[in-house]
């Protein structure tokens, strides 16, 4: 074989690059990300979402655009549960009642999946200190 | 002419496509095509129409004689509970209610000696909330639409901000924000969602009021109860009482986009 010597010192060097990322994680390096800490409302009244947990967690995205659908374009505000309880369809007035800091349940989710959903820039957040009165 | 086998096959071959594929292209596109054409056709006439085929037609009458020169309380109280943003400069101010001289906001009374009563009168404006509204002909996402009872709405989750609707608006009912409006709100209402750059925005009736069986802002807060708010095909509405007893104008009816505020001069 030609070369041979700088063929497999090549190969090597290589191969080191190739696997360092494993190198990197042995020898300790990045903590893992912190997997979502939710803080879920605790008074006896906010017990009962709009619809069932399984529901909200996969599809809550769907909910949300159905509820803007219903209130602006159809003018329709109330929302009926699975369990037939009527509900404001406000983000707002509704969801913010018991989930009251987004910080704290929306975003925990959503920055560990790098969502970025724009309600905010819009839809006023109650406690944030800048939107209180 | 010399015609070789080949080419009198390619001709012949292409003709018996050509004559045979209209007849291969699906139902469905025929139909929007005859949808199109019908809806444009319809445009050319439409400036007459109104639509009263819905049982709510929503308007407002707004009585001049006695709208008060120099208040704003209607436009502070719209200003207040939608969170419009004060940019502090009138290029690119946010207006849902304002005041325009009445030569300006009727440019169509042409008049040349007015009465003293109106020679120098501020007029508050608002969109007309037309019936048959220009500014959703053109909007491409349908961010701006009509509803059944016939107010314009702007779904501000749709609008791109392309601003057709501001070309097509003959009022200039339609503002558009040029920059962040938040941090140019005062107070922020947390029953009204804010704006966010690049949406156009404009009066909605207080949409958001009716729902809840409550008049627009505005007729509530005037104090000389120079705004009337109701239903022009019920009859026996404080509107229609009002444009049965008095002579009224509306802004540019012309043009054909029905304004639905009447104005009792």
């Amino acid at each position: 074989m030609y070369d041979s010597g700088k063929i497999i010192i090549g190969l090597i060097i290589f191969a080191g690059i190739f696997t360092s990322p494993f190198w990197y994680d042995l020898s300790g390096g990045k903590e893992a990300l912190k997997a979502p800490v939710l803080v879920l409302p605790t008074k006896a009244d906010q017990q009962v979402c709009v619809n069932t947990l399984e529901y909200m967690r996969a599809d809550h995205m769907v909910l949300l655009n159905d509820w803007r659908y219903e209130v602006v374009r159809l003018g329709d505000r109330t929302y009926q549960s699975p369990d037939h309880k009527e509900f404001n369809m406000s983000l707002t007035g509704t969801c913010l009642n018991c989930h009251a800091n987004s910080a704290q349940f929306c975003d925990q989710c959503h920055s560990y999946i790098g969502e970025t959903p724009y309600c905010w820039e819009c839809h006023t957040e109650i406690n944030k200190p800048e939107n209180m009165q | 002419m010399n015609k070789s086998r080949r080419n009198f096959l390619k001709i012949a071959g292409i003709t018996a496509v050509g004559v045979t594929a209209g007849k291969f292209i699906p139902a469905e596109v025929k139909d929007s095509t005859a949808q199109l054409i019908s809806k444009n056709s319809g445009l050319l006439k439409k400036g007459t129409a109104v639509k009263t085929d819905s049982k709510v037609r929503l308007a407002m009458v707004v009585d001049l004689r006695k709208c008060k020169e120099g208040c704003t309380k209607c436009i502070d109280e719209c200003n207040k509970i939608h969170n419009i943003p004060n940019f502090g400069e009138s290029k690119d101010e946010i207006k849902w209610i304002w005041k325009e001289p009445y030569e300006n906001a009727f440019v169509d009374q042409e008049n040349f000696y007015l009465s003293d009563a109106l020679k120098n009168k501020n007029v508050p404006v608002f969109c007309n909330n037309c019936n048959n509204p220009p500014c959703v002909e053109v909007c491409p996402t349908q961010a701006t639409f009509q509803r059944e009872d016939g107010i314009v709405m702007m779904d501000w989750h749709r609008c791109i901000g392309c601003r057709y609707c501001m070309a097509a608006c003959p009022y200039g009912s339609r503002s558009f924000n040029w920059r962040d409006p938040r941090p140019f709100i005062k107070n922020i209402n947390p029953d009204f969602p804010t704006r966010t750059k690049g949406v156009v925005e404009k009066c909605e009736f207080c949409d958001e009021r009716l729902s809840q069986g409550l008049p627009p802002a505005c007729v509530e807060v005037c104090p000389e109860k120079a705004l009337a708010f109701g239903n022009l095909n019920d009859p026996e509405s404080d509107v229609r009482k009002l444009l049965k007893e008095n002579f009224s104008i509306r802004r540019k009816p012309e043009l054909g986009t029905n304004p639905e505020i009447y104005y009792l001069v």
